[in-house]
């Protein structure tokens, strides 16, 4: 048996914009061993909530992480309206899908430019954020900001989409579609992609279940979870399937992730058709809340879970989010295990990781 | 030295931020924006960069390593404090674990306002971080502590 090697990584790696440490326990080149240490952007932002009243906690909410902050804040406010059974106008349960699935996309294209520039293919990354700006523009064309987009609040929405801006984002879409056909080809059938990531990582269905994966990491191990079939916002309305893949390991979650990108734009297709016309965006909240509520969403990147207790006082008692990659942490380690050095980079990558949602 | 300043090599490092500005560091090395056609290379390691964008507001786990990713800078190097957390603090001020803002821990050269920062401001941080940059050069001369720059490079 050979000597034990312990290798850092982390928490400044070029292939992550965020700092994680994991501690690799390595046999010559195999990893046996993986042990993470968290905490490199713990700022304790659920403290806030003492300080804050619950209005102005959306803010808070929405920077639990930069880039699924519109979901962030939509599970707080979706959470309080539980809680003071509020009910929100037509309008702007489906202004809030087609924004939750414009994060989406922007999220699943950075996930894939990241995937391509973990295995160095950088021509692919390029074009996958290219793609990305175009759904970042009308982000922004629509909210005003291009990732912390602030349009939430308790009781709907901030703003309108104009018959203009709908036009703008139906065709949009219609292009990003065009677009995302050849670059989805590459990365299904283009050989270097597959030999990366075919029979990399491989997380069986029962371990899935075991050690509590959620998202596309669940997805792609064949089992069929998704918090948007609860019918939060407008999604009981609208009719889309679960994608899954019985693959199990880095290219089925690459496939699970390409086919909720054309989905996402059907999505966005059928909120749009269905939308009703109204100048109602929101309404007030009477009172203040009182009682507990757990509200779950699907984020690009799995279900999060928004805990909210209050007391009838203007100021929440306690705000708790669980957000997906946290619950993805434990599959990574065992995915970990018994990887060859080289793969993992890409490892890491494949769960999506969050670590601003992890940590808060 | 004119090369140093002529393509200057980022390293970033996310101490504590919401992820959104890192996502705008990133967005600018992208076809849209394109910082590398002046010749700016976003780097992973350290001991090859000039300047040094940090975002968040820097907490009690990670201000060792943003001291130590600031001493393994070589110099001249100019430190960028991109986004609202990363100059103050920001909306995360008042969390337990905030230390409030990159300056408590490193000399910071450029503040980059903005939550998100947008790549336009974060380019716009960069280009006044290369004048400082030549500055800092000089000054380095002047001690005794660096080589001039060599005139042959400005024929072109």
């Amino acid at each position: 048996m050979s000597k034990k090697t312990i290798i850092p990584f982390g928490p400044q790696h070029p292939v992550l914009p965020e700092p994680i440490h994991l501690d690799l326990v390595l046999e010559d080149e195999t990893v046996v061993d993986a042990i993470p240490s968290i905490g490199f952007i713990h700022r304790g932002l659920e403290s806030l909530v003492e300080k804050k009243d619950f209005n102005e906690m959306v803010y808070v909410a929405e920077r639990v992480c930069g880039i699924c902050s519109f979901m962030h804040g939509m599970g707080y406010c979706e959470a309080v309206e539980h809680l003071m059974e509020v009910e929100i106008p037509d309008r702007a349960k489906y202004l809030r899908t087609v924004w939750c699935e414009f994060s989406r996309l922007h999220s699943h294209l950075l996930w894939l430019g990241l995937l391509a520039d973990g295995f160095g293919f950088e021509a692919l990354f390029n074009e996958a954020w290219r793609i990305r700006e175009k759904v970042l523009d009308m982000v922004e064309l629509t909210t005003g900001g291009r990732l912390i987009s602030s349009v939430n609040r308790v009781g709907g929405v901030l703003k309108d989409i104009t018959p203009d801006m709908q036009k703008a984002m139906l065709d949009a879409v219609d292009k990003i579609e065009k677009e995302l056909k050849p670059v989805a080809n590459t990365f299904l059938n283009d050989y270097t992609v597959k030999s990366r990531l075919c029979g990399s990582g491989i997380l069986s269905k029962e371990d899935a279940i075991a050690l509590g994966a959620c998202g596309p990491m669940m997805r792609a191990s064949g089992i069929e979870v998704d918090m948007r079939k609860t019918g939060y916002a407008a999604y009981d309305n609208i009719d889309f399937d679960v994608i899954t893949s019985n693959d199990c390991d880095g290219y089925a979650r690459c496939q699970v992730r390409i086919g909720e990108l054309f989905q996402s734009i059907n999505i966005v297709r059928q909120a749009f058709a269905k939308m009703p016309e109204g100048e109602e965006l929101s309404v007030k909240p009477k009172g203040n809340p009182n009682g507990e509520y757990l509200m779950r969403v699907e984020q690009p990147r799995g279900e999060a879970f928004y805990y909210v207790e209050g007391s009838g006082k203007k100021i929440l008692d306690r705000f708790r989010v669980r957000t997906p990659t946290f619950a993805n942490l434990a599959p990574l380690v065992h995915t970990l295990k018994g990887a060859p050095f080289a793969d993992i980079p890409l490892l890491v990558l494949t769960i999506d990781p969050c670590i601003s949602c992890t940590e808060r | 030295m004119k090369s140093f300043h002529k393509s200057p090599w980022l390293i970033h490092y996310d101490a504590s931020s919401c992820n959104g500005c890192d996502i705008e560091v990133l967005a600018c090395t992208m076809p849209r924006f394109d910082v590398e056609r002046f010749g700016i290379i976003n780097t992973g390691n350290p001991m090859h960069a000039d300047i040094f964008c940090v975002t968040g507001g820097v907490n009690d786990q990670n201000k060792d390593v943003v001291k130590q990713i600031y001493d393994q800078i070589p110099e001249p190097k100019v430190v960028l404090a991109i986004g609202t957390c990363a100059c103050t603090g920001g909306i995360f001020k008042e969390c337990y674990n905030i230390l409030g803002g990159v300056d408590q821990v490193i000399p910071v050269d450029v503040y980059v306002p903005g939550c998100a920062a947008r790549p336009e401001s974060i380019i716009d941080g960069v280009v006044k971080a290369l004048s400082l940059y030549q500055e800092k050069h000089e000054k380095m001369v002047k001690e005794g502590r660096g080589l001039p720059e060599d005139p042959a490079l400005d024929e072109d």
